[in-house]
């Protein structure tokens, strides 16, 4: 049976070991993908993939990832909010793979928001 | 939806939005014998008895924000139109298992698509809900429990991105050569 087995667990695990052992800080940017049908239908999926690269390349110990539902703004999906804290939540809009890693390395990691892609700030 | 991968994302979403903290995701591709099946389970908060009498309606939704729920009905589609089936069963307090079975080999079948993206993608977005995956192919199977990972490392593990992705990638070739008839291990 082709199981992830207990080894692969561990190769993964002293892949990462130095890194994990690092992360305790607190997450203080948030990136929220909307996943509703109508994201995961207009490319949501691609879009996580991408940052999940990013995410791995970027290594970086205070940015945290999450799923969540319609928003309500079918028709600019797939929609993106990155929250860094103690300013505005941006939100994109009709986000491609591309977008999201530009997105990433510019908002999230060097602070300029994309205003280009941005739908709204709240 | 293109891929059949991306109506399980969905499904899944709708459980774990449904209350579920585990998630049971099974496919078994039976080449030979012409079939799919896919079934998911959630242990969220079920659905009442006359929501399910009409599954299929697109008017039909548990959701009081607006009057239409999709998610149930592209995918009742989808298998529809390959001369396949759907079957929801659901116990209020106890969760839901949808089943969706296809003719394998049918012209309009939509391709399974990237199941490791759909499965990273779930993992990653969220981190508070455990994962059971199994995969048939042809009789051999392929199987990750996240319950299993949290054991044997440590439990912030899996919301560490670089993680997530050795997983993806090591799901994707997993499947790769389960397809292909090799034995992956």
């Amino acid at each position: 049976m082709a199981k992830l087995t207990i080894d692969d667990l561990k190769k993964i695990k002293e892949k990462t070991a130095k890194e994990t052992s690092l992360r305790e800080g607190a997450a203080n940017i948030k990136i929220t993908v909307h996943m509703g049908t109508c994201g995961i239908a207009a490319g949501a999926r691609d879009v996580m993939s991408a940052l999940m690269e990013e995410m791995a390349a970027a290594d970086r110990q205070d940015i945290r990832v999450v799923a969540s539902g319609c928003m309500g703004m079918c028709s600019s999906e797939p929609n993106v909010t990155v929250e860094v804290q103690d300013s505005e939540p941006i939100v994109y809009q009709l986000m491609d793979s591309n977008k999201m890693r530009q997105v990433f390395k510019r908002h999230v990691l060097l602070g300029e928001v994309q205003t280009d892609f941005a739908l709204a700030k709240m | 939806m293109r891929e059949l991968s991306l109506h399980i994302l969905d499904v899944v979403e709708n459980g774990i939005a449904a209350g579920g903290n585990c998630i049971w995701i099974e496919i078994d591709e039976a080449r030979e014998k012409d079939h799919l099946k896919i079934v998911i389970r959630d242990n969220g908060r079920g659905m009442p008895v006359e929501k399910l009498e009409n599954i299929d309606d697109p008017f039909i939704t548990t959701r009081t924000t607006r009057r239409v729920g999709l998610g149930l009905s592209l995918l009742a589609a989808a298998a529809g139109r390959c001369e396949g089936t759907l079957r929801v069963d659901s116990k209020p307090g106890k969760g839901t298992e949808v089943e969706a079975t296809f003719r394998y080999h049918h012209i309009d079948r939509a391709p399974l698509g990237d199941m490791a993206a759909t499965v990273g993608t779930l993992i990653i977005g969220n981190p508070g809900t455990d994962f059971i995956y199994a995969h048939r192919i042809d009789g051999k199977d392929f199987f990750l429990d996240t319950r299993e990972i949290r054991k044997e490392m440590n439990d912030r593990s899996l919301s560490d991105p670089v993680v997530i992705y050795h997983l993806t990638e090591s799901i994707r070739s997993s499947l790769k050569d389960l397809a292909s008839g090799e034995s992956a291990s």
